[in-house]
């Protein structure tokens, strides 16, 4: 059994008289384990797909499974805990909270499952140290540099020990030598067996992940656009490297 | 299931966190928490400041009552003939010593009589002279009638009565005058045995009643006795005399009290019959001439009774009534005054005081809530981002909603606190700049009350916000610039 399956989803916004189908039947799963990238020019419908895989917004039409469990119909309070739980997010604009410090940032999704200080303390520091920002725990948001503080989001998002974790365009706001050894980093929590979806509109940067759906006007994309995704140069991290799906 | 055992035990573990998220929050922006905070340290101090000197005049009101016999006293004094009963005026008997005697035997209810004959007088002694509030013929009863207390010397007996002996018992008031009080000589006078002459005639002091003053005016002069002892002691008669000649009057009624004079009933209709003042306080009522009645007896100026309880009132007044309509030949000549209206007067003032008070205190409560409204809709509006990261990694609609209110109710608690410190300074102002005779109280239900105020307008203030916020869609919050 997938860790998430995604069936005959659809998102359609009404702007008046016209309908728009921000995702129009999209059927897909997402394995334990998998390292993938969702890719697409802004506009195709690449973020509202991850705002439904991540349980922030909810499908027009459709079912999607989470870990075993049919998110429908579920209440916000009933999202909330399951953001909280089974989904870590990380942003391209870091989105870490500037008058906390690094270590109460990383606190917070505990501070939402009612973990007591001690044990928040002591796996935030854990949390720190694997992207390798204990040393940096005492500081504020604003006294790190941008791959600092996107470290120190991914340990955010890895503290609640997630069942999958999204990366919106997490390059996006660094240079290119950051944003590497941040990609590098997700490569290795790959390695260490977390579910990581990378949302990009970058080829290259969707090039390290195995596998890629491509999402085009709220549909996947039937046939990849190699000379768009530059994967005739990128087949090589291996596995099913053709991402499309058949 | 799960999360809402989940959910429940996030509340308790979340909470201190929560609260400190919201100090941390108002730490960040102090002056304009400050300045939110006013507000609601202006309200609350105000209600307290204001229910304080209510409840100081309440005190002095009460003390006052108590000190001219309390409700139980029932004063008859003669009144305008009605107009249906205006050509029975000649026959009119007035309120005389025979209604006295019929009292005492017909109203059980009516535990004890006092006859009063009030004359204006003019007295001298020691080359000074004065005029004091009233000149009271009375039997002894009297002591004992209007709450008077004998320092030194004694009270006249039945005996002086009798006899109708030139005695008297004066207040301290007249001593001040004529002898000079003990601030300006720096002794007490005891003038027992001396002679004063009441409008000429000689007379003998064998008593003097205590100095009546109101706890207040009691604490000052104690004060004030303490003050030059423990600085300059040369300077004492100086300054004590420029005490004594500023010095107010005091409450009204402990004044009336020092500056009576009480002589035996008897002396009085023997010595002054003629000048005899017939008209009760309400004015208006003509002396029929001289002071016999229709019958000839001595007619008194009024007549204080005492009943055995308050809660008898009405009927011990239908009483009376009955018996003084049968020796007044039907002539309703004679009005009942009470001292129950005075309390009412006294309680609906109080009221009415703590009403308009209270509700300008609320009003201004009310506008510091507006502030932390406003406040607290221009943090928010300034958070949407973060409204969205905390909901992004988990945090529910309630928990948002939770969050800003603990902030808003932060700010009110501080507020009420701050407020409550102010409140005795406030006080202390206030009392400098209205002087009254009565010290402010700050009581401890008004503070409670007024901090229960702030809290609850924290939370209303606190509502709308907290709704706005924890209604964000989480997308557009996180997109927010």
């Amino acid at each position: 059994m997938a860790l998430v399956e995604l069936r005959n989803v659809s998102k359609i916004y009404r702007l008046g008289e016209e309908e728009i189908r921000a995702l129009d039947d999209v059927t897909t799963d997402i394995a334990e384990g998998e390292f993938i990238s969702i890719i697409g020019p802004s506009g195709s419908g690449k973020s509202t797909l991850m705002h439904i895989l991540g349980c922030l917004d909810s499908p027009t039409k459709g079912t999607i499974r989470l870990d075993g469990v049919m998110i429908h119909g579920a209440s916000s309070r009933q999202l909330a805990a399951i953001r909280n739980q089974k989904i870590g997010f990380v942003f391209q604009f870091f989105n870490l909270l500037p008058k906390l410090t690094v270590l109460q940032n990383v606190e917070l999704p505990m501070i939402y499952s009612g973990v007591s200080g001690k044990e928040r303390r002591d796996r935030s520091m854990a949390a720190l140290e694997s992207v390798g920002m204990a040393n940096r725990a005492k500081h504020r948001p604003s006294q790190l540099s941008g791959g600092q503080q996107q470290r120190a989001a991914i340990a955010r998002a890895l503290v609640n020990s997630p069942k999958i974790v999204f990366a919106d365009e997490p390059t996006g706001n660094l240079d290119s030598h950051t944003g590497e050894a941040i990609l590098s980093l997700f490569r290795k929590l790959s390695t260490e067996g977390r579910t990581i979806v990378l949302v990009t509109h970058d080829p290259e940067i969707a090039a390290v992940t195995p596998r890629r759906i491509e999402i085009r006007d709220g549909r996947i994309a039937e046939k990849i656009d190699l000379t768009l995704a530059g994967l005739d140069r990128a087949a090589a991290p291996g596995g099913p490297a053709a991402g499309a799906e058949a | 299931m799960k999360t809402s055992s989940g959910a429940l035990r996030h509340s308790s573990a979340q909470f201190s966190t929560t609260v400190a998220a919201g100090v941390r929050e108002i730490w960040a922006h102090k002056f304009r928490s400050l300045l939110t905070m006013l507000g609601i340290i202006l309200g609350v101090s105000s209600l307290v400041a204001m229910s304080a000197l209510v409840s100081g005049m309440e005190k002095g009101a009460k003390e006052a009552l108590v000190a001219i016999g309390g409700l139980e006293k029932v004063r008859i004094e003669p009144q305008d003939i009605p107009i249906d009963q205006r050509h029975l005026a000649d026959q009119a008997v007035g309120i005389t010593i025979n209604d006295v005697r019929a009292l005492e035997g017909n109203a059980p209810l009516v535990t004890r009589l006092s006859p009063e004959m009030r004359l204006s007088a003019t007295v001298s002694a020691h080359g000074k002279s004065f005029r004091p509030w009233m000149l009271m013929g009375v039997w002894p009863v009297a002591l004992e009638m209007s709450e008077h207390v004998i320092e030194h010397g004694r009270m006249f007996n039945e005996i002086d009565d009798e006899m109708a002996r030139n005695v008297c018992v004066i207040g301290t008031e007249t001593r001040n005058e004529l002898w000079g009080s003990p601030e300006q000589t720096g002794r007490e006078i005891i003038p027992i045995g001396e002679t004063i002459y009441i409008n000429g005639v000689p007379f003998t002091i064998v008593g003097m009643f205590k100095h009546y003053e109101s706890e207040q005016e009691r604490k000052a002069r104690e004060l004030a006795k303490l003050e030059p002892k423990t600085d300059q002691p040369k300077d004492t008669v100086a300054r004590d005399r420029g005490r004594g000649g500023g010095r107010r009057r005091g409450n009204f009624v402990f004044y009336l009290k020092n500056a009576t004079i009480y002589i035996p009933l008897n002396t009085m209709w023997m010595k002054f019959r003629t000048g005899i003042t017939l008209t009760g306080f309400g004015g208006g009522f003509q002396a029929t001439g001289g002071a016999g009645g229709a019958t000839g007896d001595p007619r008194l100026s009024n007549l204080e009774i005492r009943i055995a309880s308050v809660d008898t009132l009405p009927e011990a007044l239908q009483q009376i009534r009955n018996v003084l309509m049968s020796t007044h030949r039907g002539i309703e000549d004679f009005t009942f005054r009470t001292q129950e209206e005075w309390a009412e007067n006294i309680n609906n003032f109080i009221r009415d005081a703590r009403l308009s008070g209270g509700l300008i205190a609320g009003i201004s409560l009310l506008v510091g809530g507006i502030g932390i409204m406003n406040i607290m809709l221009a943090s928010i509006s300034e958070r949407v981002r973060e409204i969205g990261i905390r909901k992004s990694v988990g945090a529910a609609t309630i928990d948002i909603f939770i969050q800003i209110l603990v902030e808003s109710l932060v700010i009110a608690v501080l507020g009420g606190l701050a407020g409550l410190v102010t409140s005795f300074g406030l006080v202390h102002l206030l009392s400098s700049f209205s002087p009254t005779e009565n010290a402010p109280i700050v009581t401890v239900t008004s503070m409670l009350v007024a901090f229960g105020f702030s809290v609850l307008v924290g939370i209303l203030a606190g509502l709308f916000p907290a709704i706005k916020a924890a209604r964000l869609n989480p997308i557009q919050a996180l997109r927010y610039e």
